[in-house]
């Protein structure tokens, strides 16, 4: 077969924060840089992101540093984390956002004229630079529109298959374009994968079409490691109702603004259950939570500002206890801060602007008026592809890897405003070493047979269009049916297994899945062939997660309700098995600095 | 559970025609469900563009009943379901397949708009002091998902085909961002008159008409765009204080 080719020095897959900050500082570098992704360019997921960056600048509360944000980053995450990613994190996130204000982006402001910075869960000081609840279009916008002069080529609704060896290196990757169904062949000294999350394989998700974990997938079968599969977040608050839209994000700076959880009865039921970790930081009455989120820096946090993996097991709580709402979720109430702000309806247009859009045109919800209706979503997975923390190199020699694809920043759990900081810090990162990385080869040769293998693969789905051939639809929705159900929220051994016992069945019937039509632009066809990393993430989610018989940040086991000491000093690993087979192992997580140890302390 | 019939484009450049498909309804439906749930039960290889499905990428813009919208957003229960509901591409663009078109030329266009030049930063940390009311003009703008139902629907694109004299009302926000930015010093005024050909806009407002961010484009953009590329390259006096400075 004849294939169209490119070549560059750093060929950067997905285009979110991630991608874009990674190709724009490998750019600058002065090497080509080819930037693929699955949709058209500024639409990625990270447009979705509503709260904003969480960014120890210190404009709001000078109490606030590097330090500080560190320690929460570290605690949210129940200290699985790669402490030097949560360093490097904190360090560099004021640099970043300053960064991305002198390409463009427009802050809302202080009273002295400096970024403004908001309340939210798990931060101990307001922390999160935005722009009212849609910052991830802002800073998307921005690096887009920053990028577009740098250079860079852009390939638009392109899909990587597979990524291309020489040896033990990366060095390029195999896609098809969506409109012919082209295939194209990327050569490519260094590849960095910065390909978003794998919400796709739950039922209800905030995450759109593009999120079927094919980055994990590509590195997995490329032979890199794949860590912390198990801690996948359930945002506590997407809309439940109208049934079409169940799922759709809620932001959490609703919570930030004053909003409060209410079950049927109307008690305010976060207050029930506070954690240990966070009982000192936490607001003894609504009064002193009140007061928190109108900036009173003597006042304590509401439970509602708790992390999302505690705040979304509450409400499940409230769910299966019956106290719910009648869709089926709880009362979030931002209307009641009209009784303590005089302009309290123009108060939350203003603040929360395309919340009020959302629910008036979606639910017909006047958010001014009443409370929304909300329950847990799939919204973000913590495991990735493991990196070392300083490159962002994968386990395989070339590929990197930066964002939501990547693992180890975030631990058992994500703080909120934590992961378009995360975008930028590792985007630049990883573009950076990439470059650098790149300059050092001579060459990037491509095998053919590679090739040719992918395509036939991805061809195969067009052959089977008889009788017994499935459709691709239907085995996706039963595989998110089964995740949703078994590996979900809250989970067992006995459920997770009977996940388990039933992937056999699932490979079987995608490996039947037929399409009908030609190449072009064919949604069938597309969702048949994502459906292979959808498999491979989903499985790689049950086997990690029947691994850790504990309950840690997002992963929750209700045959083990507590923390395990022993469990605390471990990461779960995913790799591909000398014969095929996946193979799931934890091994010890590396001990952390004396000083960053000490930081943890001081802090407590 | 009542059903309903959408009459949806079907075909490439090369042709096609309208093709009926009934389906269930359920409460709180919108067009996007329903195209949805065509493509999973009846016609899998159905092509459409979305993405957040939340109306915030602006990537599912089509016509409903000869209205453009983003399906997303456009709930059936606002629609007369007695009658088939119409969905068709994109008319201002070529048609790739179905209900998606080839945007492109709207990405070519960002690139030939100057870029964002700051001032020298406020303070030794690279940062700048600038007031809320000052960048909430530019935050209107900024709110554009570039969903492009205003290219769309601009008259001097759709029914003129100028794409190569006039940028849109898009990009004539785009600029306004830009020139409005309270950090930037770049001057974009004379691009406007003469490549960007702001002057093609005679302020019938549809565009502003089709926003679903509810930018009032034709007001607060494109009209004090016109006013700047008036008093900068027509004023008389300026004219005059040019001629002396040669």
């Amino acid at each position: 077969m004849t294939y169209e080719s490119f070549e560059y020095d750093v060929l950067v897959i997905g285009a979110g924060g991630a991608g874009l900050r990674a190709s724009i500082e490998a750019s600058s570098a002065g090497v080509s840089v080819g930037l693929v992704c699955k949709s058209l360019l500024g639409k990625a997921h990270t447009v979705m992101a509503e709260g904003g960056m969480a960014a120890a600048l210190g404009n709001v509360d000078d109490r606030d540093s590097w330090k500080v944000h560190f320690a929460d980053t570290m605690r949210g995450g129940q200290y699985l984390n790669n402490w030097r990613m949560a360093e490097l994190h904190a360090q560099e996130a004021p640099a970043r956002a300053r960064e991305l204000e002198s390409w463009g982006a427009v802050f809302d402001r202080t009273k002295e004229g400096k970024i403004l910075q908001r309340n939210f869960g798990g931060h101990k000081y307001p922390r999160l630079a935005h722009v009212g609840d849609r910052t991830g279009l802002e800073m998307i916008r921005t690096l887009q529109d920053h990028g577009i002069h740098q250079g860079i080529d852009v390939h638009m609704e392109c899909t990587v298959i597979e990524l291309l060896k020489d040896g033990d290196r990366v060095v390029g990757a195999v896609g098809y374009d969506r409109e012919k169904g082209r295939f194209r062949v990327y050569s490519a000294r260094a590849v960095v994968l910065a390909s978003g999350g794998i919400g796709r394989a739950f039922k209800v998700t905030s995450n759109s079409w593009e999120y079927t974990g094919d980055g994990h997938a590509l590195a997995y079968r490329a032979g890199a490691d794949l860590m912390d599969m198990e801690f996948v977040q359930f945002h506590p608050t997407g809309m439940v109702w109208p049934p079409s839209v169940r799922g759709i994000l809620v932001t959490e700076g609703v919570r930030g603004e004053g909003g409060v959880l209410r079950n049927s009865e109307g008690k305010r039921f976060m207050f029930e259950d506070i954690p240990e970790l966070y009982k000192s930081s936490t607001a003894d009455d609504e009064e002193e939570g009140w007061k928190y989120t109108q900036g009173d820096k003597e006042a304590r946090r509401p439970p509602e500002l708790l992390t999302r993996d505690h705040v979304a097991r509450c409400i499940v709580r409230e769910l299966r206890e019956g106290r719910g709402s009648p869709h089926g979720g709880v009362f979030l109430d931002i209307a009641w801060i009209k009784e303590r702000l005089p302009n309290g309806a123009e108060h939350i247009k203003k603040k929360l602007p395309s919340m009020y859009h959302q629910f008036k045109q979606l639910a017909g919800i006047d958010i001014t008026q009443e409370p929304m209706e909300v329950g847990p979503t799939t919204h973000y997975v913590m495991g990735g592809i493991r990196v070392e923390a300083d490159s962002q190199m994968s386990t395989v020699p070339g590929l990197f890897a930066a964002g939501e694809c990547a693992a180890g920043l975030h631990g058992a759990n994500r703080l909120g405003g934590n992961s378009l900081s995360d975008l930028l810090v590792f985007g630049q990162r990883a573009g950076q070493h990439a470059a650098a990385y790149a300059k050092e080869q001579t060459g990037a040769p491509i095998n053919p047979d590679q090739v040719d293998a992918a395509a036939r693969l991805a061809l195969e789905p067009f052959e089977r269009g008889g009788d017994d051939a499935e459709g691709p639809y239907q085995v996706q929705f039963d595989l998110q049916d089964m995740m949703q159900a078994q590996v979900g929220i809250v989970r067992s051994q006995a459920e997770i297994q009977k996940a388990l016992d039933a992937f056999g069945q699932l490979y079987e019937r995608a490996g039947r899945v037929g399409v009908q039509g030609n190449r072009e632009y064919n949604a069938g066809w597309h969702t048949a062939l994502d459906l292979r990393n959808l498999l491979m993430v989903a499985e790689a989610v049950a086997k990690s997660a029947i691994l850790r018989k504990e309950s840690r940040g997002a992963h929750f086991r209700e045959d083990f309700l507590e923390k395990d000491s022993e469990q605390a000093k471990l990461n779960t690993m995913t790799r591909l098995g000398a014969g095929g087979e996946m193979e799931v192992v934890q091994e010890p997580l590396a001990p952390i600095r004396d000083d960053l140890a000490q930081i943890i302390d001081d802090n407590k | 559970m009542s059903s309903a019939t959408f009459r949806i484009w079907r075909g490439n450049a090369e042709g096609g025609a309208f093709e009926d498909y009934t389906t269930e309804v359920s409460e709180g439906m919108v067009v996007l469900d329903a195209v949805h749930q065509i493509q999973a039960e009846k016609a899998n290889d159905l092509a459409v563009r979305w993405n957040c499905k939340a109306g915030k990428c602006g990537s599912c813009s089509a016509e409903v009943n000869g209205n453009p919208k983003l399906m997303c957003m456009t709930r059936l229960n606002s629609l007369p379901l007695d009658q088939p509901v119409t969905i068709e591409p994109m008319q201002t663009f070529p048609l790739i397949r179905d209900l998606v078109t080839d945007v492109s030329w709207n990405y070519e266009v960002k690139k030939r708009i100057k870029q964002f030049a700051p001032r020298e930063p406020d303070a030794p940390d690279g940062s700048w002091r600038v007031d809320q009311y000052d960048v909430e003009r530019v935050q209107e703008f900024r709110k554009c998902i570039e969903c492009f139902l205003c290219q769309d629907v601009c008259h001097v694109l759709r029914d003129h085909q100028l794409h190569d004299k006039f940028i849109g009302p898009r990009y004539l926000v785009y600029t306004a961002a830009l020139e409005m930015q309270p950090l930037d010093t770049e001057d974009r005024i004379a691009d406007l008159a003469n490549d960007h050909g702001v002057g093609y806009c005679n302020i019938t407002k549809c565009c502003t008409t089709v926003c679903p961010e509810e930018i009032a484009i034709t007001d607060n953009a494109i009209i004090p765009l016109k006013e700047r590329v008036v008093d900068q390259m027509y004023d008389p006096l300026t004219q005059m204080l040019r001629m002396f400075k040669g």
